[in-house]
């Protein structure tokens, strides 16, 4: 992004944020997995599906900006 | 954690987990290291209030619409769609995306190419100290008062939600705004906007998804809307408008194409600073002009994850809610219909997801206004009035300030709020008296090299004045005559009545500019050039390809928002 100041791009960060929070995510849909939560449609397991999605976007995001690549 | 746990009151409307908090913990974290490490970045005036003017068009772009995407307004407009119905989409469509491409291909090349670090800059070359010092304080003001409400607003929704203390959200989210924002200026201000974007399409975009998926499909969830509210149309946009009370906003379409589509977005989305800075920190102007046209796509996008929960709220939730005004024990207002949604589909880590994505949204709302006032305040009056020609880094540090300042005026300014809880219904309306007539004086200065400095000055206090005249009227004892005068119907609501008031208000600029001008001496035009239509030199794009040409996809935007306008007629 920068070429000025070579500052690690934001994509970076968004793809740091999104790999912690699908690990998270994932996780914890797996935990419940047995006994989801009390919320309506429970039953699809959206926590496990999200936080795979997450999860590849972020090791995406996180691998293609990584600090040190010179890509913009 | 125990601590934070602690402060969670008993009444509530959902209850955070362990991973929950890890989330929202987790963000604030984040943030704050980002800040630190931008310190280091942020040096020279340009660098601190600019983002050194080395943005890409896509990361300018994001941060443009999403300096307008706060938790507020994803609370309010979903609310507006569960009251409303998709009326509501009309401010992310009409009222945005032709304003948005009118400021990438007319107004930015102005912006840019006169090199102005802020709107009130460009008044400031264009008409002088007078109109650019009245825009200037209007500007400061209002974005620290915007800045502070916006802040008591997000405690108030945490307390409902999460039933958190509001002092500790009110504390903990304004320190670590400061501490970002003073160390990293505009760099961090649009970092954070970055993320909270994406933040807010992950957190919000399972909820439409799920909703769909449980209604059967937009035909399934018109079905139920139509067995829930028998006899309302909620569900198209432009034909229950043939007449003011034929729908439930008390609109008129002419309200919508002029107040709002003609007036009040082009006000917005071209002279509110707080926008326009995230353009003006692009790299080189094709980007400048690009970044809103690319934030155009996203914002067409953004009544996906806004206004279709609201209608979704409409078909499935199982209670009926009412406007906050009228809340008692056990009901829930319109405001709250994102949460609610929320709580029904998302379970531990889905819930904080959300929830974080809506603390992102305060927080970055707020470091926008923070940022816009620091830059407005150092460039546009400390440095006219106060202190001309000090060093670069004495304005950086008074930028640095100016953040500190300017986030303790706003705590001040939130339990000001908390005391008189009926401004918040005012400040929006407040907001609107400088914009419209803004834009009607920003665009005759850049489009007709006649206008004078004078004509200037007293085109934009004729539209403030009216502005706040017409709208002191209408919520007068004897509203109703005014309400039928300026809004042209009786039957006109709250919305309906700000943007007729918008419309005039600009007309009355308009009018008094070109009045005074014609009787005021013009400047030379060796004056004006790069800040008049035909002084200047626009850079042609003729050796670029189609696909990279901005007004490609100027166009492009155009025609899917009259598709999106058939679709949904």
């Amino acid at each position: 992004m920068s070429e000025k100041h070579h500052i690690i791009p934001v994509w970076f960060f968004v793809g740091l944020l999104f790999l912690v929070y699908g690990v998270l995510i994932l996780g914890s849909g797996l935990a419940e997995w047995s006994h989801p939560p009390n919320t309506v449609l429970a039953e699809l397991h959206a926590p496990v599906w999200w936080g795979a999605l997450l999860i590849v976007l972020g090791a995406v995001y996180s691998a293609a900006f990584r600090p040190g690549r010179n890509k913009v | 954690m125990t601590a934070i746990l602690g402060m969670l009151a008993t009444e509530r409307l959902v209850r955070l987990s362990a991973v929950d908090l890890a989330i929202v913990i987790f963000y604030f974290v984040l943030v704050l290291g980002i800040g630190f490490y931008l310190k280091r970045f942020a040096k020279t005036g340009e660098d601190f209030f600019l983002a050194g003017r080395e943005m890409t068009a896509w990361v300018a772009g994001l941060a443009f619409v999403s300096a307008n995407l706060g938790s507020l307004e994803l609370l309010g407009w979903a609310g507006s769609a569960y009251q409303y119905g998709i009326l509501a989409a009309h401010w992310y469509w009409i009222g945005a995306i032709p304003a948005m491409i009118f400021l990438g291909l007319v107004m930015m090349p102005f912006y840019y190419i006169s090199k102005t670090h802020s709107v009130p800059g460009y008044l400031q070359l264009r008409y002088g100290t007078a109109a650019s010092g009245l825009s200037a304080i209007t500007f400061a003001f209002m974005t620290i008062l915007m800045s502070g409400v916006n802040m008591y607003a997000m405690a108030v929704v945490m307390k409902v939600v999460l039933g958190w203390d509001l002092n500790f959200s009110i504390v903990v989210s304004s320190v670590t705004v400061a501490i970002y924002v003073a160390a990293g200026g505009l760099f961090s201000a649009i970092f954070n906007e970055v993320l909270q974007f994406f933040l807010i399409w992950f957190g919000a975009l399972l909820i439409p998804i799920l909703g769909l998926y449980e209604t059967g499909g937009w035909k399934g969830m018109v079905a139920r809307i139509q067995q829930n509210f028998p006899g309302q149309d909620f569900t198209h946009m432009w034909g229950p408008m043939h007449s003011f009370s034929s729908n439930p906003m008390g609109i008129h379409w002419t309200g919508i194409v002029f107040g709002l589509g003609a007036v009040q977005a082009m006000g917005y989305w071209t002279t509110d600073f707080l926008v326009v800075q995230r353009v003006l920190s692009a790299k080189d102007i094709r980007s400048a002009k690009m970044a809103p046209i690319i934030g155009s796509f996203f914002k067409m996008a953004v009544p996906l994850i806004v206004i279709l929960p609201g209608l979704l709220g409409l078909a499935v939730l199982p209670m009926h809610l009412v406007p906050a005004s009228e809340v008692h024990s056990g009901q829930f207002s319109y405001n709250e219909v994102l949460p609610l949604m929320l709580a029904r589909y998302c379970g531990p880590g889905l819930l904080g997801l959300g929830i974080t994505a809506l603390v992102a949204g305060f927080m970055a709302g707020m470091a926008g206004n923070v940022s816009a006032f620091a830059t407005v305040w150092t460039y546009d009056l400390y440095r006219p009035f106060i202190r001309k020609n000090a060093s670069d880094s004495h304005y950086v540090s008074m930028g640095r300030w100016c953040t500190l300042i300017g986030v303790g005026i706003s705590i001040g300014t939130a339990y000001l709020a908390m005391q008189f809880a009926s401004i918040m219904d005012y400040v929006q309306a407040l907001f609107g008296f400088f914009i419209a007539p803004l834009f009607g004086t920003v665009l005759l200065g850049m489009m007709w090299k006649r206008v004078t400095k004078a004509a200037g000055f007293w085109g934009l206090l004729a539209g403030t004045t009216s502005s706040i005249t017409m709208f002191l009227l209408m919520h007068s004892r004897s509203n109703e005559r005014w309400v039928s005068l300026f809004a042209l119907s009786p039957e006109a609501k709250g919305l309906a009545q700000d943007m007729y008031q918008s419309l005039w208000s600009c007309v009355t600029c308009v009018v008094v500019t070109v009045l005074v001008t014609l009787i005021t001496r013009p400047r030379p035009d060796e004056e004006l050039r790069g800040l008049v239509y035909s002084l200047t030199d626009v850079a042609k794009e003729e050796h670029t390809s189609l696909f990279h040409k901005p007004l490609f996809w100027g166009m492009a935007a155009l025609a899917l928002l009259a598709v999106l306008q058939i679709i949904f007629w």
